[in-house]
């Protein structure tokens, strides 16, 4: 699905990452741990396009992204949550929704994908009407989520979900991930700080430190983990 | 740290008997044309030196410096008119202009950005609307003659205006480089950038601007009377709102951020038109007077603000770091 | 009384004309945090070519058109060629760039059409009706009302109803999202600037017939008040902007009326100081947030 060979990127020229390798295969959930800095975001910038790749490559489903423009990233098939979950907080429930599957040429699939977000998310389907600021930060996550579900993704690139949320509330987004791995076959590059949640639903994990990848595996080798991840 | 101190100081005396021997040679030397252009450089100099320390160093945009002057020739002109001598006149055009600029930069302190910029253009275009209302005093769109005292027996009018000017030009130019080379300098430059950190450091933001407005207003309004000086008339056409966006263009392309830009503006300002003249003198087309200059200031100012990536930061010298 | 009346009546006429060039203010600062300080210049421009078409073909008709086309594509072509490259460190530079047009705009006109006077005609009669003796529209008035009005409706119902208008406010409010969910946010920026400027270009043909007509500086003082109009409702909200607008044209009109023509830009002038000191965010904003 997604394939990832010697990444480096960064910022004005200075990489941020480096030599970055990483497979994810279609219908998993692949964890991106790592501390402050260590450039997950980065990588998830770079991966939708906002940042320039400087060297290396990117293939979603065999296809080279060099040149693919962030705007044409949605279309096939990529949807990126950036962190601090994107909600444009001027607009409203709907109308954050709605915007997720403008871009679609089947309009009346993109509105049976709105209907069932809102099916899934039960608080947004209450709260149609409301401006994003009036949100609090569980259903503002609901919502970026719900909005990348509205294009019916292949590919889920998920930046910190649980920031600044409840245990209860991440816990649950984590569960409605496997959930829709399981259903849908979607796959999910889950980049999280908080390692135990993340843990418990993604398949593999890769653990990024200053910007390069120290470990990766399906059970974490207690060592590293302590090292790296500090329990 | 005293050295740098010193040092500075006594180059400053250096350059400012430097610019008096310069003056002295080309008035003497100059035919009587060239001179006038010589002393309208002056004039302007006044005005840019002033807009440079207000839109360089302290950031803040004033599109209303054309209203500035028109106050200090006024202000000029009825002094003069009035019997009063002319250093006593000058006075009061340069107090007068303070006075107003203290009350702008009242409400400039509390304003950013497009919102400054807008109630200054709003101060520009105002000055025919007061001529008119008050045309008792300020006769409307005729404007008013200046009863300028002749200059002494063996001087030409050109050398005097050119002298008067340049008198004033110099004056500005040291007393700036005194104001803004010390702490207040320092003070100016925090406020333009970064004006929470400015404030967490124990400036008070809102005096510092208002203080930069009002010298940027004293040398507006001597550059005003200047004007008076050269043109002995003062009329609202004389400070259209072009004059208030050909000064702005004039410190941004002459270098923001330094004094010696606002000498580069001043001059452009003088030769551009020249420039746009001699071209246009021999086309006979009476459409291009006037108007070229114009349309080459606007492409000219487009560029520079394109071209430099940084925009009117990137065209600041770069100051040496200490370590 | 009867004085008071018809002024109410050519206040509110002004005051849809600043509204509508208040209005192509506020479309651009919400769109790229820039106050177009060269739209009065470009409505002129687009005024000039439309009036030239009129002329020449004497169909008043063919030269709105013309303004109006003319208008969105310099808009567009302003924001292509020159905005999207302003660097945005600074809120200075979109302003002196602007400025910079200004400059260029004006002196071309005057190279091209000359700095003195042209006449502006107007479509319809700008002699009021009276009832009962008290003068108080004209057909030219109505046709202002009916023409800000519909691009009020029409400019609502793009925002609030189509997905267009949705993908604009989305690129405004947070490009980088907007992006990531496939806009186009060069070609809505793009697209802003275009209606924008056409807007600005209807208010012009609007403006200038009622003002002593076609001058490259024509629009000094109107973008002036519009401006005044567009703080007043808070720069960033768009039917502020048109109450602001009606707002400035009754005071202009009424001092006009009462203290002279002169006086109106003072008028104005010492409102846009009373509100940006009294209420800097606008006559219907709440607090503003501390930054220290």
């Amino acid at each position: 699905m997604l394939r990832v060979e010697k990444l480096t990127a960064g910022y004005g020229g200075i990489p941020v990452l480096e030599d970055i390798d990483l497979d994810v295969r279609a219908g998993s959930v692949v964890a991106v741990l790592g501390a402050n800095g260590a450039g997950k975001t980065t990588l998830l910038r770079t991966l939708s396009g906002l940042l320039p790749l400087q060297k290396g490559r990117v293939l979603i489903d065999g296809q080279d992204m060099r040149g693919v423009r962030t705007e044409e990233m949605v279309r096939r098939g990529v949807a990126h949550v950036p962190e601090g979950r994107g909600v444009v907080t001027e607009l409203t429930v709907d109308e954050n929704l709605r915007l997720g599957g403008l871009w679609r040429k089947d309009r009346a699939d993109a509105r049976r994908a709105l209907d069932e977000v809102y099916e899934l998310f039960e608080p947004l389907a209450r709260r149609r009407r409301f401006p994003g600021h009036q949100l609090s930060g569980g259903e503002r996550q609901l919502l970026a989520l719900g909005r990348a579900l509205v294009g019916r993704p292949k590919l889920l690139l998920l930046d910190e979900p649980s920031l600044g949320l409840a245990p209860k509330i991440t816990a649950q987004i984590m569960t409605l991930l496997a959930d829709l791995r399981d259903r849908t076959g979607l796959t999910v590059l889950l980049v999280e700080q908080n390692v135990r949640s993340a843990l418990a639903v993604a398949d593999e994990a890769v653990v990024l430190a200053l910007g390069r990848v120290v470990s990766r595996g399906t059970a974490l080798d207690d060592d590293l983990r302590h090292a790296y991840l500090g329990f | 740290m005293a050295l740098r101190l010193t040092k500075p100081r006594r180059v400053t005396g250096v350059w400012a008997l430097a610019g008096v021997t310069l003056i002295l040679v080309l008035t003497l030397t100059l035919p009587p044309f060239r001179t006038y252009q010589l002393a309208t450089v002056g004039a302007y100099l006044c005005v840019t030196a002033g807009l440079t320390v207000l839109t360089g160093l302290n950031g803040q945009l004033s599109l209303g410096h054309g209203a500035l002057m028109a106050t200090g020739a006024y202000t000029f002109a009825l002094c003069c008119n009035a019997g009063w001598p002319l250093t006593l006149a000058f006075a009061a055009a340069v107090l007068l202009t303070t006075a107003a600029g203290a009350v702008i930069g009242l409400a400039a302190a509390r304003l950013r950005g497009p919102y400054l910029a807008g109630l200054t253009l709003a101060v520009a275009v105002v000055v025919p609307a007061i001529t008119s209302t008050f045309d008792g005093t300020f006769n409307s769109d005729q404007g008013l003659p200046v009863a300028l005292e002749p200059p002494p027996a063996t001087v030409t009018v050109e050398q005097w205006q050119a002298w008067l000017a340049w008198g004033g030009a110099l004056i500005t130019m040291l007393l700036l480089t005194l104001v803004i080379r010390g702490r207040f300098g320092r003070e100016l430059r925090a406020v333009r950038d970064d004006e929470t950190a400015a404030r967490l450091a124990g400036v008070s933001v809102a005096r510092t601007q208002v203080l930069a407005f009002v010298i940027s207003a004293a040398c507006a309004g001597l550059g005003g009377a200047l004007f008076a000086v050269l043109s002995q008339s003062v009329s609202p056409g004389a400070f259209p709102l072009s004059l208030s966006l050909f000064l702005v263009m004039a410190v941004v392309i002459g270098g923001l951020g330094r004094l010696a830009g606002a000498v580069w503006g001043a001059v452009l300002l003088v030769a551009l038109p020249a420039l746009a003249h001699s071209v246009t003198d021999g086309i006979e087309v009476q459409r291009l007077e006037g108007n070229l200059p114009l349309a080459l200031f606007g492409l000219t100012l487009v560029a520079v603000m394109l071209a430099a990536p940084g925009g009117i930061a990137a065209i600041r010298i770069p100051r040496r770091r200490k370590a | 009384m009867d004085r008071f009346v018809y002024l109410t009546f050519d206040g509110l006429s002004r005051g849809a004309v600043f509204a509508a060039f208040a209005l192509a203010l506020v479309l651009i600062w919400r769109a790229t945090r820039i106050v177009n300080f060269a739209q009065g210049a470009m409505a002129v421009a687009t005024a000039y070519a439309g009036f030239s078409v009129s002329s020449a073909t004497g169909s008043y008709w063919l030269g709105f058109a013309v303004a109006i086309v003319t208008g969105l594509a310099l808009g567009a072509v302003t924001e292509r060629v020159v905005m999207r490259f302003v660097d945005h460190s600074s809120h200075l530079n979109g302003v002196v760039v602007a400025l910079g047009l200004v400059l260029v705009i004006q002196g071309g006109l005057g190279m091209i059409y000359g700095n003195e006077y042209r006449p502006a005609a107007a479509p319809f009669s700008r002699d009021a009706f009276t009832v009962g003796g008290v003068a108080l529209l004209s057909r030219f008035d109505l046709f202002v009302f009916a023409a800000v009005g519909a691009v009020c409706v029409l400019l609502a119902l793009l925002f609030t109803r189509t997905a267009v208008g949705l993908r604009m406010r989305a690129a405004a409010f947070a490009p980088d999202v907007a992006r990531l969910l496939g806009v186009h946010v060069g070609g809505m920026l793009t697209l802003g600037w275009a209606l924008a400027a056409g807007v600005g270009s209807l208010a012009g043909m609007l403006v200038l017939p009622t003002e002593l007509g076609l001058h490259p500086n024509a629009m000094d003082v109107v973008f002036v008040s519009a401006f005044t109009a567009a703080v007043v409702g808070g720069l960033d909200s768009a039917p502020g902007s048109v109450a602001g607008g009606l707002v400035v044209g009754l005071i202009v009109s009424y001092v006009s009326g009462y203290l002279g023509a002169t006086v109106a830009p003072i008028a104005v002038l010492v409102l846009l100081v009373v509100v940006l000191l009294g209420r800097p965010g606008g006559l219907f904003s709440r607090g503003k947030a501390r930054t220290v």
